[in-house]
């Protein structure tokens, strides 16, 4: 009796703790989103879209800042997502269980959690120091690394998912595996495919480390992909280090619209899937 | 599917000749992307091998043993930023893993339905906000929130002789050790409680139901049904977990001090090999300087490389 009474005990410990630690945990980040908006949503006027990053002491905004992320972050995610698409199509459709497509497949699935600043690194080691500059491009080429092996491992889920009766059927009418595979299984899975888009997308927004080396930063507005450009996530670091108060305004401000940005994005790609899997 | 997709050609399929010609361009393109894969590992292996080479040249072994990082004397010794990211990144595992199976638990086991999905998304959603936004959290929130309840109270009241007293030096900004593996839980919290969850939830409900029926408490059940059950697939998870913790770089940067030392007490500054490449990778002016940074880089890809082939055989060998 005393061992069942014993067993009953440790059970409710067991049970208080772990609804503890998620209250903890839910509270924790309540705490985080609550402070990004008490200190961020004060600051959030038009100007900010409109202006550029100021000197300090002077008012401004960040729009070259958010310019050249989306900039940077299309022409990564074009790279990544025809790259990412074809490289998951490959391992899918074509490999059908090879050592070498098994061995790339772990290998993406590493690339996948590489550290964000060693790509930033490669990166300035074949393209910023060979040319002898930072450029918006070479920024671009370690997003788009850094977001490829997340569409590729979407995209080899997605189509895995497809009946291969699909498959079957299209071969049955005549059509080569290339045609099958570009008119009747892409399409089949393409809510996936896009979310796979969304999530590299959500990944390399925020990613400041390899930006730092690579489009280093810029303090005015240019479209030019081979010049240094600034991004958001380089801005904010420089205003929140920075020792005046209105720069460091603006970092909060910066910070509240990437973590707007990638929870929408995120949002995004969840319902999508839902429509996709039903 | 209707029958004009494979009878008229889309503009997708003009681009590819009909016949076994364009049949093949597109395999080989194919082909190419996914060998990119090998290539870009291959690539930054070679490139931070061949970058920081005169490091290693220059200072064989004690660039492991030394903890001098001076870039006046151009004397580089990277124990410090080693040591100070093994430190963080093993007490922010410390930290998350006991939280993070219990909130698993909690939403698997204990959550009512209607609560645990929306708390299951939240936690996923919480998984992907960016390093930056918890580093700047971190600075401002944190360190000065930690510097007045928790350092100054135990400096004063803590002999400096002690045992704790030991553990607890350090100037009290905020700025130290434990701040920035506090961070790294925060951050690697959320992701390993959802894939954890995602785990618990591939057990068969017939093996818990068993167990149940033997008479077991949920207690019982989780430590010698569900945890055994997924034992493999939980230590891949909990390396993942690490190799974030040991590459994760802004969070850090913002609050770890960045003095390259080594650590004497908990609430002493340090840094990581992460923070010190961010911080010093565009000032360095030196060839010398920006050789060590890239083999610093080459030690942490090794780090996290052996960490995360671990982390990927367990887990793979169970799907």
């Amino acid at each position: 009796m005393s061992s069942n009474l014993k067993r009953r005990f440790i059970n409710k410990v067991f049970v208080a703790l772990c609804s503890l630690s998620t209250l903890l945990a839910v509270g924790m980040l309540a705490l985080i989103l609550g402070s990004l908006i008490v200190n961020g949503a004060g600051g959030l006027h038009l100007s900010v879209f409109t202006q550029d990053q100021p000197s300090p002491g002077m008012s401004g905004g960040l729009r070259n800042a958010i310019i050249g992320s989306i900039a940077m972050c299309v022409v990564a995610m074009i790279i990544a997502v025809v790259l990412g698409i074809m490289a998951g199509t490959w391992l899918s459709e074509y490999s059908r269980n090879s050592k070498y497509g098994q061995a790339i497949h772990f290998l993406n699935d590493v690339l996948l959690s590489v550290p964000s600043i060693l790509v930033g690194l490669f990166v300035y080691e074949i393209m910023v120091r060979p040319f002898h500059g930072f450029s918006a491009f070479a920024g671009a080429v370690s997003l788009a690394l850094l977001a490829m092996p997340i569409v590729t491992r979407t995209t080899y889920d997605m189509l895995q998912l497809q009946p291969n009766t699909l498959r079957e059927a299209g071969m049955g009418l005549g059509a080569s595996q290339g045609l099958v595979i570009r008119s009747i299984i892409w399409k089949a899975a393409a809510p996936g495919l896009l979310t796979g888009g969304l999530l590299g997308f959500a990944r390399i927004s925020g990613e400041t480390a390899p930006l730092l080396f690579t489009a280093l930063g810029n303090q005015f507005l240019t479209l030019n992909m081979t010049e240094p450009m600034g991004s958001l996530p380089t801005t904010i670091f420089q205003f929140a280090m920075s020792a005046y108060d209105d720069w460091r305004n603006l970092a909060w401000v910066g910070a509240l619209l990437i973590a707007m940005a990638v929870l929408t994005i995120n949002i995004l790609g969840r319902v999508m899937t839902r429509g996709g899997k039903r | 599917m209707s029958d004009s997709a494979l009878s008229q050609p889309s503009r997708l399929n003009r681009l590819f000749p009909s016949g076994s010609f364009g049949e093949m361009i597109f395999r080989s393109l194919c082909f190419s992307a996914a060998t990119l894969t090998l290539v870009a590992m291959a690539g930054i292996i070679v490139a931070l091998a061949i970058g920081g080479w005169p490091a290693f040249k220059a200072f064989g072994f004690n660039f492991f043993l030394s903890s001098e990082w001076n870039p006046v004397s151009e004397v580089y010794g990277a124990a410090g930023p080693i040591i100070g990211t093994l430190i963080t990144a093993f007490l922010a595992l410390l930290l998350a893993l006991p939280l993070a199976i219990g909130i698993s638990v909690f939403l698997v086991e204990f959550c009512p339905r209607i609560l645990a999905r929306p708390i299951a998304v939240a936690v996923e959603l919480l998984a992907g906000i960016p390093s930056i936004v918890y580093g700047m959290w971190g600075l401002f929130v944190l360190a000065p929130w930690f510097a007045h309840y928790i350092q100054f109270p135990l400096l004063i009241h803590v002999s400096p002789d002690t045992w704790l007293g030991k553990m607890v030096a350090g100037v009290p900004n905020g700025a130290n050790i434990l701040t920035a593996s506090l961070i790294l839980a925060i951050m690697i919290l959320p992701y390993m409680a959802s894939v954890f969850r995602e785990l618990f939830l591939t057990v068969p409900a017939q093996v818990r139901e068993a167990a149940y029926g033997l008479g077991a408490t949920p207690f019982e059940v989780v430590c010698s049904v569900i945890i055994p059950y997924v034992k493999r697939g939980l230590i891949g998870v909990i390396m993942l977990g690490l190799g974030r913790a040991l590459g994760e770089t802004m969070a850090v940067t913002f609050i770890i001090g960045n003095t390259h030392s080594l650590p004497h007490s908990l609430f002493d500054s340090g840094s990581t090999i992460a923070s010190t490449i961010a911080n010093e990778f565009t000032e360095a002016t030196s060839e010398m300087h920006s050789a060590a940074l890239t083999a610093l880089g080459l030690v942490l890809f090794m780090i996290t490389f052996m960490v995360l082939i671990m982390a990927r055989l367990l887990i793979g060998k169970r799907s």
